[in-house]
This record gives C-alpha cells, sequence and structure tokens, in this order.
C-alpha cells in the first residue's frame, strides 16, 4: 500500500510542495514578525554559492552534509551583513543588498565553468523542478521515495521541533528581545538558529522550487496568517494550513495550464494573501472600511443627540428639533437628514412624535457622554 | 594595438560597450537616490517584478521585441511598487514583509509566464531566458536606441527634479513643511529606480539588478561627502563595472554577464570601503593604530617618569622588565618609539641586569607637562 503511495506522483509533488510550504511557515512567522523577512531573500540567493562550492569539493548535491555545508552560506550572508553594518559606512539595507548578489554572482559563475553537464544550470538555480521530484529517489526500508521529500521532511520535522521545544523562549524573544536578553534567553542566539534552520530548508527546497520561489513561501504564508489572526500559534497553524492548500490548488492549475508547478504553488499563496488582504475578518481592507464606514453613521446619530441635548427644554426647542431645521442648522441635505432620523430611531437615540424629534434617555445619555463625559458617569 | 583597434571596432563589441555605459550612468545616478532614501532594497523587488512584464510584453508583441518587453517590465515593476506600498499603507504589514511579498509573488507569476511561453511558443522563447542573468552579447544597436531613450528620460527627470529630489533624500520632513508633494516625489524616484531596472535588464538580468542599483552608489558614498559628487562617481563607477564584466563576458568562456558586473561592482565596493580616503577601513585602522601607540607611549613615558619622580633621581635608570611588568607587556617598542623622539635613552647602568631607560631631558619637560602632579603617583616602584 505504502509502494503505491510514493509511486502516485502527484502525490508527491504535492506532499513535497505542502512540506516546503510547512518548513518554511515555520521559520518565516518569526521573521515576518521580527521584521527580518528580507533575510530570507538574502539567505535563498546566497545559498546557491554553497551549493554549488559543496557540490564542486564532494561531488555530491545531496546528502546530509551537503545540506548543512550548504546552509552555512546562508548564515554567512547573514554574519557578512552584520559585519558590513557594524562598520557603520553602510545601512543595513544597502548591506542586505551587497552580500548576497555578489555571493549568487559567483555561485552563477562557477556553475557556468565547472558544471555544464550536471543537471543543475542556472535554470534549475532559479526555478526549481517540483514536478521531477520523483525521479531521484533512494531507497528508505524498501520503499522508493523521493529525495526532496525525505530531506524536507527531515526538514519540517527539525523547524517544528525547534519551535515546539522553544515555542516559549521564541516568542518571548519575538516580541519583546530586550526583556528575554534581561531574562538571560540569549535572544541573538536563537536568532541564528533560525536562520541556520530556515537556511537549511532552502537548501532542501532548492531542488523543488529554486532560489526565488523559496522566498514566497517563507513570506507570504506568514504574512497572510498575520493579517487573519493575532494569536502565534493560530499565525502558525493558518500559515501551514495556506501553504498546504497552495500546493494542492497550485499543483492542480499548474497541470490544467501546463505551467511551472512551483510557480503556480507560490501564485497561489498570493492569491491566499490577497483574499487575506480584502477579507480578513478584523485587519480587511473590506471590514477595516466597514467599520469606518459604521463608525461614521453612528457618528452622524451622535451629532443629531448633542443637536437635540443643546436646546431641549428651551424656548427655541419647538424650532430646532424639527426635522426640517437639520438641513438648516446641521447644513445636512434633505435626504443625509432623513437617513439620519432613521437611523438614529433605530438606535433608540430619539423618537419621533409628527414633525417633532425628542431624544430617549439613551439619546441623552450619549450627548452627556460627549459634551459633559465627567458627568456622564454618575448619570 | 591593431588586436585593440579590431577588438573595439567589432561590432558586437561596440554595442556592449555602449550598452554598459548606459547602464552604468543611469544605475548610478539611480542607485544614489535609493541608497541614500534607505530603500536599496526596492530595487530588488522592482527588478524581480520585471520579469512577469518581460513575459507579457513578449506575448502582446508575439516576438522579442525590445520596445515591448520593457514596457511590459516597466509596468510589472511599477505594478509591483504600488502594491507594496498598498499593502504597507492599509494593513499591518511591515515594509520587509510588503518588499517580500511584491518580490516573491511577481517574480513567480513570471515563472508561470515562462513556462506557459515554453509551452507555446517552443523554440522562439530562447531570448527570454538571457534576461534572468543577461547576456550582453545579445544586444542589438536597436535596443541601444530604446535603452538610449529611457536613460535620456530617467536622467532629464532627475536634472529637472534635482533640488526636489535631493530634498527629499536627505529631510523629506523638512520637504513636507516647505509644501513640496513628498509622496508625488517619493513615487516618481521609485519609477525612475525601475527605469534603471529595466536598462539593465539586458545587461544584468531581473535577478541581480538590485546590485546594480546599490554597489556603484555605496562605493562612491565612501569617497565624497556632497550629492553632486556621489552621483557623478556613482555614475563612472557603474559604467566602469559594467564595462570590464560586460567585456569579460563578451570576450568568450560563454560566462553571464550579470554576475560578472557584479562582482565587478563589488570589488569596487571593496575596495571603495577599504581605501577611500577619510571613510576608508584601512586609513580608520591606521589612524587608530596610531593613536593607540601614542597612547601607549605617553603612559609608558609616564611610568618611567613616575618611577624617577618616586626615586628623586630625575636620572633614575628604571629597568625595562620593571617597565614590562607595570604594563603587563612587553614596552620596548613603545621605548624605541619614545628614544626615537627623543624622550629617553637607553642607559649603561647595569647592563648585566637587563637594559635599563632613563629619561632624557626633553622626555622629561614632556612628562611634566603631561602629568604636572605626576609626584607620588608610582607607588608600585616602593617595593623594591
Amino acid at each position: 500500500m505504502l509502494a503505491a503511495l510514493f509511486d502516485n506522483i502527484p502525490l508527491m509533488i504535492m506532499a513535497t510542495g505542502a512540506l516546503v510550504g510547512t518548513a518554511a511557515t515555520l521559520v518565516g512567522v518569526f521573521l515576518v514578525l521580527r521584521r527580518n523577512s528580507m533575510l530570507s531573500d538574502a539567505i535563498s540567493h546566497s545559498i546557491v554559492f554553497g551549493i554549488v562550492v559543496v557540490w564542486l569539493l564532494t561531488a555530491e548535491q545531496s546528502g546530509p552534509v551537503q545540506i548543512i555545508g550548504a546552509a552555512l552560506t546562508g548564515l554567512l550572508t547573514v554574519v557578512l551583513t552584520e559585519l558590513l553594518v557594524s562598520t557603520r559606512k553602510v545601512k543595513d539595507d544597502a548591506a542586505i543588498g551587497l552580500v548576497f548578489p555578489a555571493l549568487f554572482s559567483a555561485g552563477v559563475l562557477l556553475l557556468n565553468l565547472y558544471a555544464r553537464d550536471v543537471h543543475i544550470d542556472t535554470h534549475t538555480v532559479l526555478l526549481g523542478e517540483i514536478g521531477f521530484v520523483w525521479l531521484d529517489t533512494i531507497a528508505i526500508g524498501g520503499y522508493a521515495v523521493p529525495q526532496a521529500l525525505v530531506w524536507m521532511g527531515a526538514a519540517t520535522l527539525a523547524n517544528g521541533l525547534f519551535v515546539l521545544l522553544l515555542f516559549k523562549e521564541l516568542k518571548l524573544a519575538t516580541f519583546d528581545p530586550a526583556l528575554a536578553r534581561a531574562l538571560g534567553f540569549a535572544p541573538g542566539v536563537l536568532f541564528y538558529v533560525l536562520l541556520m534552520l530556515t537556511s537549511t530548508t532552502a537548501v532542501a527546497a532548492f531542488d523543488a522550487v529554486g532560489a526565488i520561489l523559496f522566498i514566497a513561501f517563507v513570506i507570504v504564508p506568514p504574512s497572510a496568517a498575520y493579517l487573519l489572526t493575532d494569536r502565534l500559534p493560530r499565525m502558525l497553524a493558518i500559515g501551514i494550513g495556506i501553504s498546504i492548500a497552495s500546493s494542492v490548488l497550485g499543483y492542480y492549475a499548474a497541470v490544467a495550464l501546463d505551467v511551472s508547478i512551483g510557480g503556480m504553488m507560490a501564485v497561489m499563496t498570493g492569491l491566499f494573501l490577497t483574499l487575506a488582504f480584502l477579507f480578513g475578518p478584523r485587519y480587511g481592507l473590506v471590514a477595516q472600511q466597514w467599520r469606518r464606514l459604521r463608525q461614521r453613521y453612528v457618528n452622524e446619530s451622535r451629532t443629531l443627540a448633542v443637536h437635540l441635548f443643546n436646546h431641549e427644554n428651551r424656548p427655541e426647542a419647538g424650532e430646532e428639533s424639527a426635522v426640517t431645521a437639520l438641513r438648516d442648522h446641521l447644513m445636512w441635505s434633505e435626504r443625509k437628514a432623513a437617513a439620519v432620523v432613521a437611523r438614529s430611531l433605530r438606535l433608540g437615540f430619539v423618537v419621533q412624535q409628527g414633525d417633532m424629534l425628542f431624544l430617549t434617555s439613551r439619546g441623552r445619555q450619549v450627548a452627556l457622554e460627549l459634551l459633559e463625559p465627567w458627568r456622564a458617569k454618575d448619570a | 594595438m591593431s588586436a585593440l583597434l579590431d577588438f573595439l571596432g567589432d561590432y558586437t563589441i561596440q554595442n556592449v560597450l555602449l550598452g554598459a555605459i548606459l547602464l552604468g550612468v543611469v544605475s548610478g545616478v539611480l542607485g544614489s537616490f535609493a541608497v541614500l532614501r534607505q530603500q536599496s532594497l526596492l530595487g530588488d523587488t522592482l527588478s524581480h517584478a520585471a520579469l512577469p512584464g518581460i513575459c507579457l510584453g513578449f506575448l502582446i508583441a508575439g516576438a522579442r521585441e525590445l520596445p515591448a518587453i520593457l514596457g511590459g517590465a516597466l509596468v510589472t515593476a511599477m505594478l509591483a511598487a504600488l502594491a507594496m506600498l498598498v499593502l504597507t499603507r492599509s494593513s499591518r504589514l511591515k515594509t520587509d514583509a510588503g518588499l517580500g511579498i511584491a518580490l516573491s509573488i511577481f517574480f513567480a507569476f513570471g515563472v508561470v509566464l515562462l513556462t506557459y511561453i515554453q509551452g507555446t511558443a517552443g523554440a522562439s522563447q530562447g531570448g527570454l531566458d538571457s534576461f534572468l542573468f543577461g547576456q550582453a552579447a545579445a544586444i542589438l544597436r536597436s535596443d541601444l536606441y530604446v535603452m538610449a531613450a529611457i536613460a535620456a528620460l530617467a536622467l532629464a527627470l532627475v536634472l529637472a527634479l534635482w533640488k526636489e529630489f535631493k530634498l527629499v533624500a536627505f529631510d523629506p520632513g523638512f520637504a513636507a513643511t516647505l509644501g513640496l508633494p513628498v509622496l508625488v516625489l517619493e513615487t516618481v524616484l521609485t519609477v525612475t529606480i525601475a527605469f534603471a531596472v529595466v536598462i539593465g535588464l539586458q545587461m544584468v538580468g531581473v535577478v541581480l539588478m538590485a546590485s546594480m542599483v546599490i554597489a556603484p552608489a555605496v562605493a562612491a558614498r565612501q569617497w565624497v561627502r556632497r550629492l553632486e559628487t556621489m552621483v557623478v562617481l556613482a555614475a563612472l563607477f557603474g559604467v566602469v563595472s559594467g564595462v570590464v564584466g560586460a567585456l569579460i563576458s563578451a570576450a568568450g568562456r560563454n560566462l553571464a554577464t550579470g554576475p560578472l558586473i557584479i562582482l565587478a561592482a563589488t570589488v569596487l565596493v571593496i575596495v571603495s570601503m577599504l581605501l577611500a580616503p577619510e571613510r576608508g577601513i584601512l586609513w580608520d585602522a591606521l589612524r587608530r593604530r596610531r593613536q593607540e601607540r601614542r597612547l601607549e607611549a605617553d603612559r609608558v613615558l609616564a611610568t618611567v617618569y613616575d618611577l624617577a619622580s618616586h626615586h628623586r633621581d630625575r636620572r633614575y635608570a628604571a629597568e625595562e622588565s620593571m617597565i614590562d611588568a607595570y604594563h603587563g607587556m612587553a614596552t620596548r617598542p613603545a621605548l624605541s618609539r619614545l628614544s626615537k623622539r627623543g624622550l629617553v635613552q637607553p642607559s649603561r647602568h647595569m647592563p648585566e641586569e637587563g637594559r635599563h631607560w632613563v629619561l632624557t631631558d626633553a622626555g622629561l619637560d614632556e612628562a611634566r607637562r603631561r602629568h604636572p602632579d605626576g609626584q607620588g603617583l608610582g607607588q608600585g616602584a616602593s617595593s623594591d
């Protein structure tokens, strides 16, 4: 039965994509929250250099030593960037933009020079080939398992354990690094471990999605999740869910259109982000506009309440409290006045008797809260 | 000589050189503003986002026509900038996430389009891959006209709005109080970066164009402290790295042009950071070393003086090993430097006990000048 599972090519491809997404999201959540997400851009570009160098040295492309060796280049990028910043001659954004293109260039040129016959050419470097993951298999317990799946599984496991075991520490170091340092949690070390894991994941995902699409899996699902929730565990869960859904949808869309599978999976994460951006329950654009609109409506009714309150029980009340007076005294058009009156009636701020408006006790309370907040408390 | 003339007379080489010059000038000038405004990574996002535009331009024109391709690249690069702005302005996402999202999603869309073109147009898409890493040798004379037109437009924009751009780059708050439309100007500056990206597509490619915007400007910044000179120098550095990289690439071995240009620019950055007067790291280190030595020598002189004053003998010969013990290090180099300055001299006192040093008259004056209350400081000397 298992053999049939591993022979199911579409399933293997989707599983690999889902694992890339899950592993990337596990580290990406913290990068996004720490506002360091562009480090994933730097790391994923510069591991190309590491992969080529390790391959030239060991003549092997995959294996734990190769993956960790190549991943060290990712860490090297971060260290070099911080070194550049520490000279105070370059700002941090420019420093990132100087280091990784240099390493990436060196990697590409080495490929140009030495790697004409192997299948890591410059094209794969950028795009990866998740559609061919089933070609490279290793035997595990008698089953031919795609290599990419194995390495991605290991990376996901490592990242998952890291997040699970150090959840409290990560949370503290992410949201309050100063407190974490004061409590002796070494947030700097934790951050480096996080970056090393990011780098390792990038190397493991390299065959499947290449250097640049990996960035989409690190940044986009966590960002989409960030728009949907305020709680860290939920953010992780939603991010992983989006990654898995993107892999499945991306696969079918890519097959239907006959285009790059990895590319389509990344595009799908973008689709989820757009949905979250537009329709997120609290931070979505629609929800924001809706809240703003509602607020405006309520404010109009409150204005009416204040107006009536000011003239209540005064000689001019008969004139000011008429519906028709709103046009002249509050500069409201007839349509707007009618709409506000209708809403205020519904809110229970006023009651209408003939052409006259009277405050209810609720409406009087609202007006008082605005005009004399100190007294409204007792009333 | 004639070989060189032949080389320069070559049609391809001429095109490559002209292209490199255009690229260098524009990316140097516009990159200066990006680096000063700390928006270096925006170039990265815009250049990656050019990929879908290249493909769309190709699909619309139906062939590898540069105006359509560059036009498409310009449009999607600007759309990416817009997406980034919308994402960060009207949601809780921060700039870094906005940049990363725009970069990766636009690039992914480009990859999808690229494979779509490969699937439908077959072999005729061969030219598109060169936009990933740049292929200088593929530049045609007609391409240069397009590039030159965009370059002229971008440079004219910078010249016309020089004063405003300068103000926005250094002090946007002040610019706003003067009533300048800061948001518009910043948007225009962003758009001009898209121009630079588009010009570099053929030479450097989408992946590395970011660095071409950053590196020459950073290198230039090390040498000068005025925007006018920085822009000119950055343009020069851009041209140099462009020409060097393009020539190596065109000369053979089939090396991708983009990485070569970027490595040339990186070398310029490293050299500038190390050697530039005032800001150079080497000069810094040299200055610091000189200061440290000076300080060390002063302290050693003070020790000798303290010993002398403790013994109430201005000709007191202090044993070198004792001075070493005081300072916890070998003080011979510092003493030699002091003796070269004529402040101390080796003494013949008890040569079998090791080297001794005495103050000269000049040394005594110098030490007194520096430590007018030196008397009684050398408590440690009482132990012997």
